[in-house]
């Protein structure tokens, strides 16, 4: 029997859909029982979203008030404590989970597998390396406990349906006082989340302003979707840092994803060869984003945004 | 503030376009050019930055590797690190023995921070400055894209998947960082010269007591699944009909 345990990540209020998609990856492992730990000041609302996911046996809440903020020196101590119980803890692959797994990984003393992407056994598995153009085997030692990050663009999320139970739980683990949460600025926004949405509308440096960008926020709202950006258009300074998508910014998975005035460096295609669609617009035709594009249109990304927005809102 | 440690990985360039060996033992390594890895060439700028706003420290480059790793340590001193260390292994270097090496040498050389990249582009793994942090016992802040040092503390901007989030650390403490911190340096022609002046100790993994220990074992390295090449409109409206037909708008 393998127990997995998966660090719930959520806000206070909603459960993040990264959560989800780790149950499924954990699922793959045969004759397996999963727990979704949470970790904050009151995880009452997010414990009943996680509970409904189907697949999962029970979750535990952790409470306490200096869990409030998601720092990884406060919560590793305490899901070393809590993992003592398990075989497997998984994480997925966010800004959250690559902070703090690789701090349990280390405290616990054994090695983490990073951006699981398939399950080949219960201690066999595949992952990206080199921007995702070697994809690598692992092996791990089944006589140590195995932590690992999800790459949640590789799974589905699980269905929800089940009634897992939930129960409070308590270690003894003494928390550091050395780091303190300060604050955030979060760039709010009224769109769909970028890293779930199921359509994604993103721009490249041709766009050639941040003004120039709000051509594809008007479209992204007609479609209902996400608005990205390559890393020469976040460098330039048009887009914000969080929409950043690749290698080294988010990976992602939607059904569609529209490529506009990006030319597809090989770190940025590293980010989207698992949506379901790919659409690329560039006044190149030799881009290489055409390599990997699904549909492909050669033309003036000026003249042609304005008019697809008029005729998918038609 | 005294000491900082800059922690530097050897990888293949950024430019190379990567190709696995047909037997899938790994990826093909000979004859193809090697860097500092990008994101560890933003986190000595940042050191040196420190340094240069008047302050006396010390900045220390060191790194896990092959010989020739010593080409990306001359590198950091050319852009102006005062001396490096070189833990010299062949072996493929895992990032929880990595985090041991540079714990190992911290416990020698008590630096007040430590930078590192946040993910070398090689194994893209994202792990080694937080599991150094963790056996530090000290604090981690990562994804550094701000850093601002006062008083025996550290307030750092990290960059997180909804937007920006500010924490405050206490020194010592490790510090990665993402890609807008800072633009590096060129190095100029008369630094690299002076960079062959100044120290570069090697030692190894046996002298600082760290075993080299493969815990994971890599079985197979194969190539992604290639996308197939779709069709190309001619126009707007064609596009659109298509996207419709797909079901997709």
């Amino acid at each position: 029997m393998h127990k997995v345990l998966i660090v719930g990540e959520h806000d206070g209020k909603t459960l993040n859909p990264a959560t989800a998609k780790c149950v499924t990856c954990a699922g793959g492992i045969p004759d397996v029982e999963i727990t979704i730990v949470l970790l904050g000041a009151d995880t009452a609302s997010v414990a009943a979203q996680a509970a409904a996911l189907a697949g999962v046996k029970s979750v535990l809440r952790v409470d306490r008030p200096e869990n409030e903020h998601p720092l990884a020196a406060i919560f590793a101590p305490q899901l070393v404590a809590v993992a003592a119980d398990y075989t497997h803890v998984f994480g997925p692959s966010t800004s959250f989970g690559k902070d703090l797994m690789p701090r349990v990984a280390a405290l616990l003393g054994v090695p983490q597998v990073s951006d699981l992407m398939a399950v080949e056994g219960p201690y066999r598995f595949k992952r990206p390396t080199y921007a995702g153009n070697a994809i690598v085997t692992v092996e791990a030692d089944p006589a140590r406990k195995l932590i690992a990050t999800v790459r949640v663009a590789s799974f589905e999320a699980a269905k929800t349906g089940g009634s897992a139970s939930i129960e409070s739980k308590s270690t003894n683990a003494a928390l550091p006082s050395h780091t303190r949460y300060v604050g955030a600025k979060t760039g709010s926004t009224d769109r769909p989340d970028l890293q779930t949405a199921k359509r994604v509308v993103s721009g490249g440096r041709a766009l050639g302003s941040a003004e120039n960008f709000k051509l594809l926020f008007s479209l992204a709202d007609k479609i209902g979707a996400a608005v990205g950006a390559s890393r020469a258009a976040v460098d330039a300074g048009y887009a914000a840092n969080e929409m950043q998508v690749g290698q080294t910014g988010k990976i992602i998975s939607p059904d569609i994803y529209i490529a506009i005035g990006i030319s597809g460096a090989i770190q940025h295609l590293t980010g989207i060869k698992d949506a379901r669609t790919i659409v690329a617009i560039n006044k190149d035709a030799e881009a290489p984003i055409f390599e990997v594009a699904d549909v492909g249109l050669v033309g003036d990304l000026f003249q042609i945004v304005p008019e697809l927005e008029r005729l998918v809102s038609g | 503030m005294q000491k900082i440690m800059v922690c530097i990985k050897r990888v293949v360039d950024y430019n190379v376009r990567i190709r696995v060996k047909p037997d899938g033992s790994g990826v093909m390594l000979d004859g193809v050019k090697m860097s500092v890895n990008p994101f560890d060439e933003i986190a000595l700028e940042e050191a040196l930055r420190i340094k240069e706003r008047g302050a006396n420290i010390e900045v220390v480059a060191v790194s896990i590797g092959v010989a020739d790793t010593q080409q990306q340590l001359r590198t950091a001193l050319a852009m102006g690190a005062d001396r490096a260390i070189l833990v010299q292994t062949d072996a493929a270097v895992e990032p929880l023995t990595a985090a041991q090496t540079f714990l190992a040498i911290a416990k020698k050389e008590n630096p007040d921070l430590i930078f590192l990249g946040k993910q070398a582009i090689d194994d893209d793994a994202n792990q080694t400055g937080q599991m150094l942090a963790a056996i530090w016992e000290r604090p981690q802040a990562t994804y550094a894209s701000k850093v601002e040092i006062s008083g025996g503390k550290a307030a750092v901007t990290r960059e997180v998947d909804s937007g920006l989030e500010t924490i405050e650390v206490d020194l010592p403490a490790v510090v990665t960082v993402d890609l807008r911190l800072n633009e590096p340096r060129y190095v100029k022609l008369p630094d690299i010269m002076k960079a062959k002046k100044k120290p570069l100790d090697v030692t190894s993994l046996d002298a600082l007591g760290v075993g080299a220990g493969a815990l994971l074992k890599t079985v197979k390295t194969e190539p992604p699944a290639q996308r197939q090449k779709g069709v190309m409109v001619k126009d707007v409206a064609e596009l659109a009909d298509v996207l419709k037909k797909k079901g997709l708008i």
